[in-house]
């Protein structure tokens, strides 16, 4: 059009001038405001470093759960399952809330109006997941230690320990992400901190699993919690392997659920 | 001037149970008084505004539609009591870098519409060109060079705005200054306020920030001014001036009408999903009866004996009591038959004067709803 040379200087240039950002870039915005946003919610603070830090604590010093044969001293008991801990609270019932409120909130539909890819949008929440969970663990850790923590193993165990926190990380995701793409955003607000709750106690995170009821038992050692927990406990604990057992249920619900969130997962 | 814009919905049903009392197409045949009608009683009850102007609508929507090429064969009836037909037949066409107007009254289709165009659903049949390519399909290569603004929401509830403007140009290769954006737009001081603590009216400003801060070619504005006050009014108004300027098309959907006056190039009035009227705000207001003529007078005139001396196809009515309108085509001979058929009936016509129409008029000729 002839007339833009008669327009007044403007402030802004709102000629076109469209192109969508380069994907590094996008992913480092995403990322960013994700675990911004993530860290500037106080609930989800209280939900992934609060409470874990506070248990670990707190059954450190009254020693009041029973313990497991594999660890005889409840600390050496504790740490794993705690960290087991986290990184459900943190991939599963933070992620599912958020998730399920960006949802209702339309701001998923508006983000699918952008040139962000739904693929990066979801490496992003799951850099941001994954960045949380470095802080989680070096604080448990770091706290651990101030309690008298004395893991066993090598480096091959720092080896399992990754592999366990990235499969259980998928498998908790998927779980996250499918609740909240399905359910209403309260709702998930009310399942997620439920599914928490359940699987804090039966999961192995501070009670052993031989103190469960055998069909409560053999329930509590399909769910992702108890393989992850286990398995951290068989790597730092006891210095042996993760279990092939443990492998395979994460890999399962990793399957299933991300498989699943895929498929069912609505943006609106 | 290229095409940036083909609509041709015919179908897209949404089911939901219609609301009790939501009556059917054009019913209740209207109680109005048109000259040529000698035999109208004296006295008859001065017609509701809503019975009259569906009434009008009808003669007024064989002169106006103009949908071009329809192509639903369809019945007229009424669907089914559980299905809406939400956008049924309508098209329409968007030259480039021009602005254009979509007007309805609630429910008639037009965020359905909007969201066609921009890939959020699907039509069940007809097809949707924007900049030449599937909304759906080709939503990669649209999505950098659309702009959209939906009608709420869209924001992450604890982001800041101005974090949420910076993410979205972050989306983008050749953004705006999201500072200068945001000073244009008023929000330069609550840039660090989290989007829940943002004033209605923020709320909307910064989701119009984030339709434009990508340089888009083509934007689309649900509702871009519902809720402003005048000041954000006319910061909105003088930013989508700016963007026709600038060789942006702009597709909005409005209630206000002196909205789609200012700005609009083309206005699409839509109802119960179809388009009923289509061109330039000028060209819409000449149409049909061209003006209107008011007077006040003595309650109780005979308006059937009034319109006997007046032309045909005028039409006329009183109400409330004491006040004259009458429409049709207001020329010096309509005027002079109107003062001297009262100065034969020694009446005196007081404050009398000749109304253009106005889109409002048009829009309640063509839809029988007013806007609110």
């Amino acid at each position: 059009m002839s007339v833009i040379e008669a327009t007044p200087a403007p402030v802004l240039d709102l000629r076109p001038a469209p192109g969508a950002a380069s994907r590094g870039r996008m992913l480092a915005a995403q990322t960013r405001l994700e675990l911004t946003l993530t860290l500037r919610r106080g609930e989800s603070v209280l939900l992934t470093l609060i409470i874990p830090i506070g248990l670990l604590v707190f059954f450190a010093a009254v020693d009041v759960l029973p313990t497991s044969q594999a660890a005889q001293r409840s600390v050496d008991f504790l740490v794993p399952g705690v960290l087991a801990l986290a990184v459900m609270s943190t991939a599963f019932t933070g992620q599912a809330i958020a998730t399920g409120f960006e949802r209702s909130y339309g701001v998923l539909k508006r983000l699918g109006a952008s040139p962000l890819p739904r693929s990066i949008l979801l490496a992003g929440k799951t850099l941001a997941v994954l960045a949380v969970e470095i802080v989680q663990l070096v604080l448990l850790v770091a706290v651990g230690f101030a309690v008298g923590w004395e893991p066993h193993g090598s480096a091959a165990g720092a080896g399992w320990v990754v592999l366990l926190v990235l499969l259980g990380t998928a498998a908790f995701s998927g779980l996250g992400l499918l609740m909240a793409g399905t359910l209403r955003a309260e709702a998930t607000l009310a399942a997620a901190n439920g599914v928490y709750l359940l699987l804090l106690l039966i999961g192995g995170v501070v009670f052993p699993l031989e103190e469960l009821p055998g069909w409560m038992r053999v329930v509590a050692e399909g769910l992702p919690t108890a393989a992850l927990s286990d398995g951290l406990r068989a790597v730092l604990a006891e210095g042996a392997g993760p279990g092939a057992g443990n492998l395979i249920v994460l890999a399962a619900w990793s399957v299933g659920a991300l498989g699943l969130a895929a498929r069912f997962f609505r943006w609106e | 001037m290229t095409e940036v814009l083909a609509v041709e919905l015919t179908e897209l049903v949404k089911t939901y149970r219609r609301a009790a009392g939501a009556s059917g197409a054009g019913q209740a045949r209207p109680r109005y008084l048109k000259a040529g009608a000698a035999q109208a009683p004296a006295g008859s009850p001065a017609p509701s505004r809503r019975g009259r102007s569906r009434g009008r609508a009808r003669a007024a929507h064989d002169a106006h539609d103009r949908v071009p090429d329809d192509t639903t064969k369809r019945d007229e009836g009424i669907p089914p009591p559980t299905e809406v037909r939400a956008v049924d037949g309508l098209s329409l066409g968007v030259s480039a870098g021009s602005v254009t107007a979509v007007l309805g009254p609630n429910g008639a289709g037009k965020t359905t519409t909007i969201e066609i165009c921009e890939g959020f659903r699907s039509a069940d049949s007809g097809g949707v060109r924007v900049l030449g390519l599937h909304p759906v399909r080709d939503a990669a290569a649209l999505r950098p060079r659309v702009g959209v603004m939906l009608q709420a929401g869209g924001m992450y509830p604890g982001a800041r705005a101005g974090e949420m403007l910076r993410l979205i140009a972050a989306h983008h290769a050749h953004p705006l200054d999201t500072g200068a954006l945001m000073e244009r737009l008023g929000l330069a001081e609550v840039a660090g306020t989290p989007f829940r603590r943002l004033s209605g009216g923020q709320q909307q400003r910064l989701s119009l920030a984030m339709a434009v801060v990508g340089r888009p070619e083509l934007v689309f504005l649900d509702e871009p001014t519902a809720g402003l006050d005048v000041q954000g009014r006319r910061d909105t108004w003088e930013l989508i001036e700016e963007l026709r300027l600038s060789g942006v098309t702009v597709v909005l959907t409005t209630h206000a009408m002196d909205e789609a006056e200012r700005l609009a190039d083309q206005v699409v009035i839509v109802n119960r999903g179809r388009v009923v009227a289509a061109g330039s705000p000028a060209e819409l207001t000449r149409g049909g009866a061209e003006g209107q003529l008011r007077f006040r007078a003595p309650g109780g005139l005979d308006v059937a004996r009034l319109l006997l001396a007046l032309p045909d196809g005028t039409t006329g009515w009183e109400n409330p009591p004491g006040h004259y309108l009458v429409q049709g085509t207001v020329d010096p001979q309509l005027l002079a038959a109107v003062t001297a058929w009262c100065a034969s009936n020694g009446v005196l016509a007081e404050d009398l004067r000749v109304e253009q129409r106005t889109l409002e008029d048009v829009f309640l000729d063509l839809t029988g709803t007013e806007l609110e």
